[in-house]
């Protein structure tokens, strides 16, 4: 009798569910206005700014108004001079960023995996994490020289560790109760690796991969303070140098939107990877 | 015929989780392993799911001896365990590797049809209710076409009125291949539904205390009278499992008291 009644419940529960279901993706896909809040706030800056400095409350030399900043920066891009530095900058992130990238899953995935391993290899890249990467740098340019590639070893260790980090701690943090279940299908130790510990890893390994893009920049900078000709820490350096405040903020700029940029560019091809995950994460 | 030989299990840190079980369970009979809290039915599940070693004993399936996983038992866990990466279609194909792709396909979407889910094939299994991610769990393990199906309080965490409709499910499947089951639950209404032997544990060390062949005829109806007598008769042995190891002290104490009296 109650068997009656519940499978009939089941039923409609599935007629609505069909019903509902609705296309997520599209949805999704939608452009949601209330992103453009976020650029309220600058907006609101920049025109206070810009108002101060007309009004003559503020003095703009040292502290150049939005406009003047903006006109730096589109002088810069009309002589083709920006597109140069940024290419320079951009490419020095990418190699040492892959070079640190591959080390880094390769040797966290070596640590994540195996406890021998962990155990030779942990202690040791612990102790040269606590090094500040910097500090690399006077040797990297004995040994690499002054050019290329003393720069992109610098990022590359820069990028290395966060990434190193991430992915041993995402194996270690794997579900057991998971794994099991691939146990008990008798999945050979290749198979659990591809089947269950990759995808289990992919969205630990993402947010990886996003500090690790986020230290490549960092240490870009720094890389180009070691003595550059091109690249948008020399434009920094340059700007000090010949006190020009308004291409230092173009510089600052130009980063903050490049690094956004590609920052975005890696969520968005790593999406489809992590597109099952069930966490608020995925508004960020 | 799966046959548990002087089955024992005591962990690393000393805990006699089972101690000396013998039971044999024939093919396409359903147990229900039915206890309190810690008297190792869990561990007992995972011996013969192959996922932890036996301290002593032996498993043995139509006389071969099981030391792993084996692919003739399937396993379904408390928790539904699913593969939140992979669509309800794939994780119950999971198991389904040696197959061909349009026999993997039929026997996944026959499944789907099954437990009623067959317009979810293509959702992730965050999208379901937990009942339904159970019904998946149970689907995944007898696509493979599993001699012997185990099941942890498979149902523990669902309301009772889905539960009822669970075990419809349940003996849905259960009918077209009729494997053994050995299934574990906390509940006597459960136990009686479903199986044809209850197994009543003891716990410290876990042992069996009792087993009572429930030879009620299928479907069963659960308002009639013969349901009612085989409940209580369940809960009276389980009362008497849940009561003795607080009554032997008890006796211990009457008899050293007598002692002294004399
Ligand atoms: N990995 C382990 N290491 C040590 N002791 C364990 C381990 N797993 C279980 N135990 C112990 O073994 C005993 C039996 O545990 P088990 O999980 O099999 O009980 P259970 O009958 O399934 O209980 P429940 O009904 O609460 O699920 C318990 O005392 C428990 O504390
Ligand atoms: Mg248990």
């Amino acid at each position: 009798m109650s068997g009656q009644a519940s499978s009939q419940a089941w039923s409609s529960q599935k007629g609505a569910a069909a019903l509902a279901a609705p296309p997520l993706a599209e949805k999704r896909r939608a452009f949601d206005g209330r992103v453009l809040l976020g650029f309220l706030l600058p907006i609101v800056i920049a025109l206070l700014w810009e108002a101060a400095v007309v009004f003559g409350l503020a003095e703009g030399r040292l502290v150049p108004p939005p406009s003047r900043i903006l006109g730096t920066l589109w002088a810069l891009a009309e002589t083709g001079e920006l597109w140069t530095h940024v290419w320079a900058t951009l490419w020095r992130i990418l190699v040492g960023f892959v070079l640190g990238a591959v080390a880094g899953i390769v040797f966290g995935a070596l640590s994540g995996s195996s406890q021998t391993v962990r155990r030779i290899l942990d202690p040791t890249l612990q102790a040269l994490r606590a090094i500040p990467s910097i500090a690399w740098v006077p040797l990297f340019i004995l040994w690499l020289g002054i050019f290329e590639e003393s720069k992109v070893a610098l990022i590359a260790v820069g990028v290395f560790f966060p990434i190193y980090l991430g992915i041993a701690g995402a194996i270690l943090s794997v579900d057991r109760k998971l794994v099991e279940v691939g146990q008990v299908f008798r999945l050979s130790r290749f198979q659990l690796a591809k089947r269950i510990l990759l995808p289990a890893v992919l969205p630990e390994a993402v947010i990886a991969l996003r500090s690790g893009l986020g230290l490549g920049f960092m240490f870009v900078v720094a890389a180009e303070f070691m003595g550059a000709s091109e690249g948008l820490g020399y434009l920094l350096v340059d700007g000090q140098q010949m006190g020009k405040p308004d291409q230092i903020l173009a510089a600052i700029i130009a980063f903050a939107l490049l690094g956004k940029i590609a920052d975005s560019l890696l969520v968005l091809l790593t999406k489809p990877l992590v597109r099952w995950q069930d966490t608020v994460r995925e508004s960020l | 015929m799966l046959e548990l030989e002087h089955l024992s299990k005591i962990y690393a840190d000393g805990t006699r989780a089972l101690s000396d079980i013998n039971l044999s369970v024939r093919e396409a009979e359903i147990v229900a392993l039915i206890g309190g809290s810690g008297c190792g039915k869990t561990t007992l599940l995972r011996l013969i799911a192959g996922l932890d070693r036996a301290s002593a004993g032996a498993i043995r399936l139509d006389g071969e001896r099981l030391t792993g996983p084996h692919p003739a038992v399937g396993i379904v866990f408390q928790e539904p365990r699913l593969l939140p990466w992979l669509s309800v279609f794939d994780n119950i194909a999971f198991g389904l590797d040696g197959v061909s792709a349009a026999e993997r396909k039929g026997r996944v979407e026959h499944a789907l049809e099954k437990i009623g889910l067959a317009e979810h094939a293509r959702r992730w299994p965050r999208d379901l209710s937990g009942g339904q991610q159970q019904r998946v769990a149970i689907a995944r393990a007898f696509v493979t076409n599993p001699k012997v199906l185990l099941l942890d309080e498979p149902f523990s965490a669902i309301d009772a009125f889905t539960r009822a409709s669970l075990h419809e499910h349940l003996l849905g499947l259960w009918e077209e291949t009729r494997p053994t089951v050995v299934l574990v639950t906390h509940d006597v209404q459960e136990a009686v539904t479903l199986a044809d032997r209850a197994v009543v544990m003891q716990p410290k060390p876990g042992r069996i205390f009792d087993e009572l062949p429930l030879t009620l005829s299928r479907p069963r109806d659960k308002t009639g009278l013969p349901f009612e007598t085989s409940v209580r008769r369940v809960l009276t042995a389980l009362d008497h499992s849940l009561n003795t190891t607080q009554q032997k002290p008890q006796r211990e104490r009457d008899r050293q008291a007598a002692a002294l009296w004399w």
